[in-house]
């Protein structure tokens, strides 16, 4: 398989290089660096890893021999033209592909070193620890606070104060709380595409995951929503392990720590964002993002 | 450069010469008489149902002139003694199409829900196909089967409450069979409108399936399922033949829910041909009521469904 630097050091996840010689220390979700920023500075750990993983829809082979690792802590990008597999390794890792028959996965997926397709696994309570916001919008027919609530009504009781707080928490934390606290009792389907976006990733963060996939979710916004959206994955990834699945190559570059570039169901390269961008080791990879096809 | 020329173009229409005039003008005028063509077709519906309405109460006022509100107070039907009482007809249209919508709604739900969240791809085509087979069958062959294998079974099941096999239970079971493949196609068709990403992120949060249907899908699609509901009750109020054949075609008011009744339509398809006189105005006012009693059912589904969309979030 082409991507052969994949054992190599340099694919180590960033943080775990920096530190090279040191014990790794593990990110607390709650760690921040210093300054805020430098995120590449702080040693991480794994938190997704795929091992040799296959995927099938139906005859057609989507994903072949897939083998990587994503970092706790960080956000990491799946870059490549449309059909690349990118977005079908990404309902990988919250077994979305179960809904529908005649898709079959092949090899590991490990998340904090449990294989999720493992017999034992819920996948409803593994759906709560990786949370998903999808391409489109998809707030709810229910008003704004139900929105939220609802998904924290599956896992947890809370009273109605408690409930009031986890919801003003999660929009907060979704940069939507100063548009919204008037309108709680609102239609969430009333609000601005880019608030809804917004909305969602609230409901997502509310039931308080591990892991959060984002399946291209500025692809039906706005310039300005667009940036609210990035602002908050920057935001989101002190807390959270974050995997953005995007077609906008600049977007890859802005928000993330890690960059994979797929083409045709194969991982080309998986690599520091900061190199995939300027020194990519594969002809193709660099082709992609230069432009010259995708 | 080819922008600056085609802007410095006049636009289009006020340039076109005297044959592209002539063109929109008649464009124009095949719009107009489309128009008034679509128009005078709606209106006719309206001057059709007018027009029923008229000649059914022409028809059945001397009935209602004799009678008065003795025709809906009046707990018998004797066309011998010349007692026309309503009541009974009502009561048994009301209550078989009760029955039927209370056992059809949870069926056709379950089976919607199964065909559209869980159904194995092979079989999705085939259950579907066999329940809009269902709706195809001819009521009298639902009769037949009810006063031939239906009732007997009840008879059999409790002698005590179906002492003839026949009766108001009966009869809404039947029209319950009947009005199942509508109301599940229709839920079926209203549910698969939801997109499958708003599904996927219902799922996505940990919801099980019965959570999606429950908060998601269903809210959704309120209105559609609310008609599906109501074609349903309204094929059972009119529903005449499987139920003259089960209902018992008992003309006195038994205010049970198994004993043997009659409904509006199966007393009219059974008396009708033979009558004549005031009977026959009688009956035609039994019509009308019918009418009524569907357009009350209608306008009531349409008054919940407006508030049911103005509480929504």
């Amino acid at each position: 398989m082409s991507s052969s630097n994949l054992n190599d050091e340099s694919n180590l996840p960033a943080g775990a290089q920096a530190t090279a010689g040191e014990r790794p220390t593990i990110a607390k979700p709650r760690l921040r660096s210093p300054g805020g920023e430098t995120t590449a500075d702080v040693a991480t750990q794994a938190k997704l890893e795929v091992e040799g993983l296959n995927f099938y829809y139906g005859q057609f082979h989507a994903l072949k021999d897939i083998s990587m690792t994503v970092p706790a802590n960080r956000v990491t990008a799946f870059i490549g033209p449309s059909g690349c597999g990118k977005s079908t390794l990404l309902r990988c890792f919250n077994r979305i592909h179960d809904l529908y028959p005649g898709m079959r996965t092949e090899g590991k997926l490990l998340l904090d070193g449990q294989d999720i397709n493992d017999g034992k696994v819920d996948v409803n309570l593994l759906r709560a620890r990786i949370g998903m916001v999808f391409q489109r919008p998809t707030p709810f027919p229910m008003s704004v606070f139900d929105n939220i609530a609802f998904g924290v009504k599956l896992y947890e009781r809370l009273s109605a104060r408690e409930m009031a707080e986890r919801v003003e928490w999660a929009l907060r934390k979704a940069a939507l709380w100063d548009e919204v606290k008037d309108k709680l009792r609102q239609s969430g389907q009333a609000l601005s595409g880019g608030q809804q976006q917004r909305l969602c990733i609230a409901r997502s963060i509310a039931i308080k995951p591990e892991v959060i996939l984002l399946d291209e979710p500025t692809s039906a916004l706005d310039p300005i929503s667009t940036g609210y959206i990035e602002d908050l994955v920057n935001e989101l990834k002190q807390d959270y392990t974050i995997v953005i699945v995007t077609h906008n190559m600049q977007q890859a570059a802005r928000v993330s720590d890690m960059t994979a570039f797929m083409y045709l169901g194969e991982l080309i390269e998986y690599d520091r964002t900061s190199k995939i961008f300027t020194q990519p080791g594969n002809k193709r990879t660099e082709d992609y993002i230069t432009g010259r096809y995708g | 450069m080819s922008s600056e020329q085609s802007r410095s173009d006049q636009p289009h229409h006020l340039g076109a010469n005297r044959r592209e005039l002539r063109l929109l003008a008649r464009n124009g005028m095949i719009d107009r008489w489309f128009e008034r063509g679509t128009c005078s077709f709606a209106v006719l519906v309206l001057a059709l149902l007018g027009a029923i309405m008229l000649s059914l109460l022409i028809s059945a006022w001397p009935a209602l002139a004799t009678y008065g509100a003795d025709f809906f107070t009046q707990t018998r039907w004797s066309a011998n003694q010349e007692v026309f009482g309503a009541w009974p007809a009502i009561y048994g249209t009301l209550v078989t199409s009760l029955i039927a919508v209370a056992i059809a709604v949870p069926v056709s739900f379950g089976i919607a829900i199964f065909l559209t969240e869980k159904c194995p791809a092979a079989l999705r085509r085939p259950l579907g196909v066999t329940i809009e087979l269902l709706a195809g069958i001819p009521s009298i062959i639902y009769g037949m089967w009810g006063i031939m294998v239906l009732g007997p079974f009840l008879q059999w099941l409790a002698p005590e409450l179906f002492p003839a096999g026949t009766g108001l239970a009966t009869a809404g079971i039947i029209l319950a069979v009947m009005i199942i493949p509508f109301i599940t196609a229709i839920t079926r068709d209203v549910m698969s409108t939801v997109p499958s990403v708003t599904r996927e992120s219902a799922y996505g949060l940990g919801c099980t399936t019965w959570e999606v249907v429950r908060s998601v899908i269903f809210p959704s699609v309120r209105g559609g399922l609310v008609g599906g509901v109501i074609l349903g009750l309204g094929r059972a109020l009119g529903e005449t033949m499987a139920v003259a054949f089960v209902i018992g075609n008992n003309l006195f008011l038994h205010p049970t829910l198994t004993g043997q009744g009659t409904s509006i339509a199966a007393l009219i398809a059974s008396q009708f041909p033979e009558a004549d006189g005031i009977q026959r105005s009688a009956l035609l006012a039994l019509g009308l009521v019918l009418f009524l009693i569907t357009f009350v059912v209608l306008a009531i589904a349409r008054y919940m469904l407006m508030r049911i969309e103005r509480r929504a979030p």
